[in-house]
């Protein structure tokens, strides 16, 4: 259980942030200069708040009233930078037991070798970290701070200097983790296709405020959520399982809460948990079931709400059976169309439109 | 060249003598001085760094008179020195080795605080996370990671004090077997008529002297550095 209310003047920056969340996996999600390093920071000791409390699961790591406030060194916070920071002068297994070592041998109850065996580091150990890829310095990291014997880890963009094979590679590696260890992680990232993959929970910061917090799957449907994605990025999660595996046409259909799905393929079982996210400018809208297209996917569905923002394009809030949906439509179609809340519509989503980073294993 | 005299040696053991004392006593506060100008932010800083760089840029004779009104016998700090410690620096070698700290210290705290300026302090940051102290991660993060610049900094101070004359003379004058360095005992041989052949012979072992000292900084520099430079295993 992670408990942030702090407030802090950061130059022209105004942080009060304010949000309780307790899931195997917190992401913390808005776009650059919302605030989300500072929240982390915060949480991580770096960085003092002037009012303001933090809590993990009831212990006080800071609280401004009580004048609680203890140094990083204490805290047992892991911390997985951006840029992976290892210690330039050690190698791989020195950086590995630096935290380790800090830690009285009560207090260990993440085991080294496991860690080794779980990030596949056994090849790296007597490397330097200037001798290691990209992704190999930010596994090297993910180890080193979980070594340290931290209550939660915190990362920060881990994926963002990273090229896309890469950022597949880590995302496997922090689900395994994320299975495995049972260490409560807060993510933090701008990137909606990574929290949509990873987070249960999801915290949305724009402003150096939380403008909503919940479920992954509730939040991102919400209309709220989508000017801190940015007009590109709003969409939605459906929770699915994988139905239908289809070798010959290198397919799998996921059923979820109101239909089903198709996608490119997946490497699940048949019946697994998987998480998929449909950005709303991969759904278009017709009014009656359409005919000879090349489009898989046609959910019926009913328009819930409209969203009147202003711009080109307006994004219409679908149900479809239990599950919602994001369309994002331009305002003349919507004219033409005349569509109304209320009105039954056939959402049409193209199946080669969900790319790897969007679809995740529960 | 014939072998060194024993006067010679002499000379020579008590410019080593003054050079590495001055440099072993200085190299401790030079670090801390050097990290808190690189790393602290406090009132009075731009006067500490002012104050440090002062013998960089007055005449060194003016220096050596300056300590010898602070710490001779009779100075404010000298005499207190002397009545509570026992500690004596006027006219004793140990006078020459401060002298010689004192005017090599701008040069240390200058490399060891480019060096420290230089790492990322997010590394620091990092290791605190991971559960070091203040103190541990100084010794653990900056301190290595520091070494070229503190190695540079030895070697410029020590250098500086082998070659040190204004106010070592102006201090401790210029006393054979006791305050007699290198410099000092060649200006003397240029002075007696006949003895500029000595002075050539001094000469010629300071030059020997400077071109090891200044090889030996340059393979630790390399040596200290080749972890994290060098990506070859």
């Amino acid at each position: 259980m992670i408990d942030v209310d702090i407030g802090q003047q950061l130059g022209d920056f105004r942080l009060d942030v304010k949000f309780s969340a307790e899931a195997p996996i917190v992401g913390l999600f808005g776009r650059s200069g919302s605030g989300k390093t500072s929240v982390v920071n915060a949480i991580a000791g770096i960085g003092t708040p002037e009012r303001g409390s933090i809590r993990i699961n009831k212990e006080v790591l800071y609280d401004a009233a009580e004048r609680i406030d203890l140094p990083p060194n204490e805290r047992r916070v892991g911390y997985v930078f951006q840029d992976s920071l290892l210690f330039p002068h050690m190698d791989v297994e020195s950086n590995l037991r630096y935290g380790q070592r800090l830690r009285s041998p009560e207090d260990r109850f993440i085991d080294e070798a496991r860690i080794v065996d779980l990030l596949g580091l056994e090849a790296l150990l007597h490397r330097k970290p200037r001798a290691l890829s990209g992704g190999e310095r930010q596994r090297v990291a993910i180890g080193r701070a979980l070594l340290a014997q931290p209550r939660i880890l915190l990362m920060d963009e881990p994926l963002a200097s990273l090229d896309v094979p890469r950022k597949m590679e880590i995302l496997a590696y922090i689900e395994r983790l994320r299975d495995e260890l049972r260490i409560p992680i807060v993510y933090v990232s701008h990137s909606v296709a990574e929290i949509a993959r990873l987070a249960d929970t999801v915290v949305v910061l724009s402003d150096g405020k939380c403008i909503a917090s919940g479920a992954v799957d509730e939040v991102m449907g919400q209309f709220d959520f989508n000017p801190a994605a940015g007009w590109h990025d709003s969409g939605t999660v459906l929770d699915s399982r994988v139905a239908i595996q289809s070798v010959e046409d290198q397919l799998t259909t996921l059923a979820f809460d109101g239909g089903e799905l198709v996608v490119p393929h997946l490497d699940a079982a048949v019946g697994e948990r998987v998480r998929a996210r449909i950005s709303a400018r991969d759904v278009s809208l017709a009014l009656t079931k359409p005919a000879d297209i090349s489009i898989l996917n046609v959910l019926p569905a009913e328009v819930v709400a409209i969203d009147e923002a202003s711009g080109p394009a307006v994004d219409l809030q679908l149900a479809v059976g239990a599950s919602m949906l994001v369309a994002r439509i331009t305002r003349r179609s919507l004219r033409q169309l005349g569509i109304r809340p209320g009105f039954k519509v056939h959402a049409l989503v193209k199946a080669v439109a969900f790319d790897e980073r969007s679809v995740g294993y529960v | 060249m014939h072998a060194l005299s024993p006067e010679e040696v002499a000379i020579l053991a008590l410019s080593l003598r003054v050079a590495v004392v001055s440099v072993i006593c200085s190299l401790p506060i030079a670090i801390l001085v050097a990290y808190g100008l690189a790393r602290l932010s406090f009132p009075g800083k731009t006067l500490v760094d002012a104050i440090v760089h002062l013998p960089l840029v007055l005449p060194p004779v003016v220096v050596g008179f300056a300590l010898l009104v602070l710490l001779g016998k009779r100075g404010p700090i000298g005499s207190l020195l002397d009545e509570w410690f026992g500690i004596v620096f006027a006219f004793r070698w140990t006078g020459a080795a401060l002298a010689s700290a004192v005017m090599g210290f701008p040069l240390m705290v200058r490399a060891i605080r480019l060096s420290i300026e230089a790492i990322d302090r997010r590394l620091e940051t990092a290791a605190r996370t991971l559960g070091g102290s203040r103190l541990w991660v100084f010794a653990s993060i900056t301190l290595p990671l520091a070494l070229p610049g503190i190695i540079t900094g030895t070697l410029l101070s020590f250098a500086r004090g082998l070659g040190e004359f204004g106010a070592t003379i102006t201090f401790v004058s210029n006393i054979p077997g006791e305050t007699q360095t290198l410099p000092l005992a060649i200006y003397t041989f240029t002075q007696v008529p006949g003895g500029d052949p000595q002075a050539v012979r001094l000469s010629i072992v300071a030059v020997v002297l400077s071109i090891v000292a200044l090889a030996a900084s340059e393979w630790l520099t390399r040596r200290s550095t080749s972890g994290h430079r060098d990506d070859r295993r």
